[in-house]
């Protein structure tokens, strides 16, 4: 096969996988600061929380993957309930400097907990045998576990847009993101909704933490460490959608690669002027409302 | 405001207080205050968190050898990974804290702050890592325990030379250490005429390096020259590593210690089997003193725990320090203790014979080329050559102006 080619290939699929991880991370983020309005800067440790549960489980206590990264899952939406009820909602509709000192606070909170409860190293992330080694698809192969982390970002893209167009849970939060007082006067119980939007955005980062534990390591200062690409997607995709961080992923991730590939010196910076001019062009987002 | 009045009167109390003791006739006790900078927080906080255990270790194991009367008092601080932070740490330490020593330093731009006021106050400062190769030379103060990149990636990139390999390639981390570690490989590399294809230098903060890897692939080099500083970038440059297949393509990989950490190499899978790194230590070493270095190790941290070069580092500066309390009975000047720590050998350190060199106070050990291979199930760093007695390159080669 021609040399460049296979290079396109590789450094598109590698990006693409990637682009799942911070999806799947920053949806919930873009969700929560749609709904909520909501600069919730400490979205990572949901995510790095997500990682060190699935670890744990697996390495500790021999859970197999899926289990240990369904419970991941589960752990983190129910461990941000609480934090919502007690600490978030004080701070709806309040001042944004606020909300981003709060978060920064829980941030280094996170860093301090998970430095005492894990110790400072990072956590061992060995994918089950079976994802491990290379999927032959014919024409070449790919890592088994990178192609897996695309599959589910795919299978979670579509659970999530079905989830949000056709459900009446959906359909709440949609009306919610619209216009929250109209809602609130229909009869719908925002407060639950936010709750629960909450949740399942916590949930979705604990298990992106997991998945993409391997890509990203998990270790007391992950918050803080890849906070820049969390709200670079949320930015870039728009405030409030599903397709938005998507679509902003992709692009960040695949470019980030690519760039990386090409200019090894410059590439590293390009992905912030790429942020720089997707945001001049369009300062709302690819998909937020203006 | 409150504050500084406050603190000018417990000044005033304390100084009093002391006043008092020291005029007390008995039994003369003497505390010498020791005042270590680490980066127990921040990216390197795995990196101190070894550091610190090594002088740890070597302080409860040894505390009961100080001359009678001989007390320490080990105050430890924060650098956050931030050379302002650490500077302005080492200020308080100094003027009001009032150490005797300075130790510790995981990083190189956080030592390069430090060592300037080390010269104004006449402090002795046993850097136990920060390796950025031109360190000693911003203080006539600093004595150097760890080891320079030069002292490793120079003599690598002669091995690998000799091996017949033409063409490298090489990458690093874009900071002073990694700068270091790219000019050592490329002069040790070329002198033995070898040819470097490019050179490529990638961002301190990186989750992935695929990208940097595959080209690396593409240019299809004789060996591969990565170098990441240890820990987490470590691992996640493994992964990159085995995802492409790097390794399968023929391309031969080597670097310092630092790519292959012991305490991460059974994170790494299998990945790492066969490949050739250079360092000062190596948990498999087959020394006496490094069997009884692990053993107190993991009597004290558990099975799990697995000391690595920063470990040794920061255990042959507390020894040095130890070594400098003991001759003095306590009692020295900043320029009584550079006399001594100068001129410090350690013919038993877990890594071998170590000694300071007095021209320059960095340090000279031997410098093993090690591969990994599996010792009792589990992969190891085994020695399989020993350059002995290795000397910075990069000071015989640059001499001071």
């Amino acid at each position: 096969m021609n040399g460049t080619f296979a290079a396109i290939l590789s450094i598109g699929f590698h990006g693409l996988a990637f682009a799942m991880v911070l999806y799947l991370i920053s949806v919930g983020l873009s969700v929560t600061m749609g709904l909520m309005g909501f600069v919730n800067l400490a979205h990572g440790v949901f995510a790095m929380l997500g990682g060190y549960v699935m670890t744990s489980l697996m390495h500790r206590y021999g859970v197999p993957f899926v289990a240990a990264l369904a419970l991941a899952a589960i752990a983190t939406a129910l461990v941000s309930i609480p934090l919502e009820r007690v600490l978030y909602r004080r701070f709806y509709g309040g001042e944004e400097l606020d909300q981003v000192l709060l978060t920064m606070g829980l941030i280094f909170m996170s860093v301090a907990g998970a430095t005492y409860l894990w110790g400072p190293l990072t956590q061992h992330m060995e994918p089950p045998s079976w994802l491990a080694g290379q999927v032959d698809l014919g024409f070449r192969s790919f890592p088994a576990y990178r192609s897996f982390l695309i599959l589910c970002g795919g299978v979670l893209v579509v659970a999530l847009w079905l989830g949000l167009e056709r459900t009446r849970f959906g359909a709440q939060i949609r009306a919610a993101v619209d216009n929250l007082r109209m809602a609130q006067s229909v009869g719908i119980n925002t407060s639950r909704l936010f709750m629960l939007t909450f949740a399942l955005g916590s949930g979705l980062a604990g298990l992106g933490g997991g998945l993409g534990a391997d890509l990203m390591a998990i270790n007391p200062s992950y918050a803080l460490q890849y906070l820049v690409y969390f709200i670079i997607v949320v930015a870039v995709g728009g405030l409030g959608s599903i397709r938005g961080p998507f679509f902003a992923a992709l692009v960040i991730g695949i470019a980030d690669t690519a760039f990386k590939y090409w200019l090894p010196g410059l590439g590293a910076f390009f992905i912030y002027a790429l942020t720089m001019m997707l945001l001049l062009w369009r300062p709302q987002g690819l998909f937020g409302r203006a | 405001m409150r504050g500084g009045i406050h603190r000018v009167v417990v000044g005033i109390v304390a100084a009093g207080a002391a006043a008092i003791l020291s005029l007390a006739p008995a039994a003369a006790q003497t505390t010498v205050k020791i005042g270590i900078i680490n980066s127990y927080s921040g990216f390197v906080a795995q990196a101190a968190d070894e550091m610190q255990k090594g002088m740890d270790l070597y302080v409860k194991l040894h505390e009961k050898d100080l001359p009678a009367g001989v007390k320490i008092e080990i105050i430890k601080r924060d650098d956050t990974s931030n050379p302002e932070v650490g500077k302005r740490l080492a200020q308080e330490l100094i003027t009001q804290d009032q150490v005797q020593v300075l130790t510790g330093v995981i990083l190189s731009p956080v030592a390069a702050a430090v060592a300037p006021l080390t010269a104004e106050a006449k402090v002795p400062f046993v850097i136990t890592n920060a390796a950025g190769v031109s360190i000693p030379r911003l203080s006539p103060y600093v004595v150097r325990t760890s080891f320079t990149l030069w002292q490793e990636c120079f003599p690598i990139g002669k091995w690998a030379a000799e091996q017949g390999w033409k063409t490298a390639y090489t990458e690093v981390t874009d900071f002073i250490a990694g700068h270091d570690s790219e000019a050592a490989f490329i002069k040790g590399f070329t002198d033995a005429g070898g040819k470097v294809l490019d050179s490529v230098r990638y961002p301190m903060q990186n989750p992935d390096f695929v990208p940097f890897v595959q080209r690396v692939k593409d240019a299809h080099p004789d060996v591969a020259f990565l170098w990441v500083p240890a820990q987490t970038q470590a691992t996640a440059m493994m992964n990159a590593v085995r995802d492409l297949g790097l390794r399968d393509a023929g391309i031969h990989i080597v670097s310092a210690q630092d790519l292959l950490p012991d305490e991460e190499l059974p994170r790494m899978g299998d990945t790492p089997l066969g490949l050739i790194t250079s360092g000062n230590y190596s948990t498999a070493g087959d020394r006496p003193a490094n069997k009884a270095f692990l053993a107190a190790w993991k009597a004290e941290y558990g099975e799990q725990s697995i000391p690595d070069f920063f470990s040794v580092g920061g255990w042959d500066g507390m020894a040095a320090i130890f070594d400098l309390i003991k001759a003095t009975k306590g009692k020295f000047t900043g320029d009584e203790a550079m006399a001594f720590l100068s001129h410090w050998k350690n013919p038993d350190s877990p890594r071998g014979p170590i000694e300071i060199d007095p021209n320059t106070r960095d340090i000279i050990q031997n410098i093993y080329i090690r591969e990994v291979k599996r010792v009792d199930g589990k992969l190891a760093n085994v020695e399989i050559a020993t350059i002995p007695l290795v000397k910075d390159p990069w000071k015989e080669l640059n001499p001071p102006k």
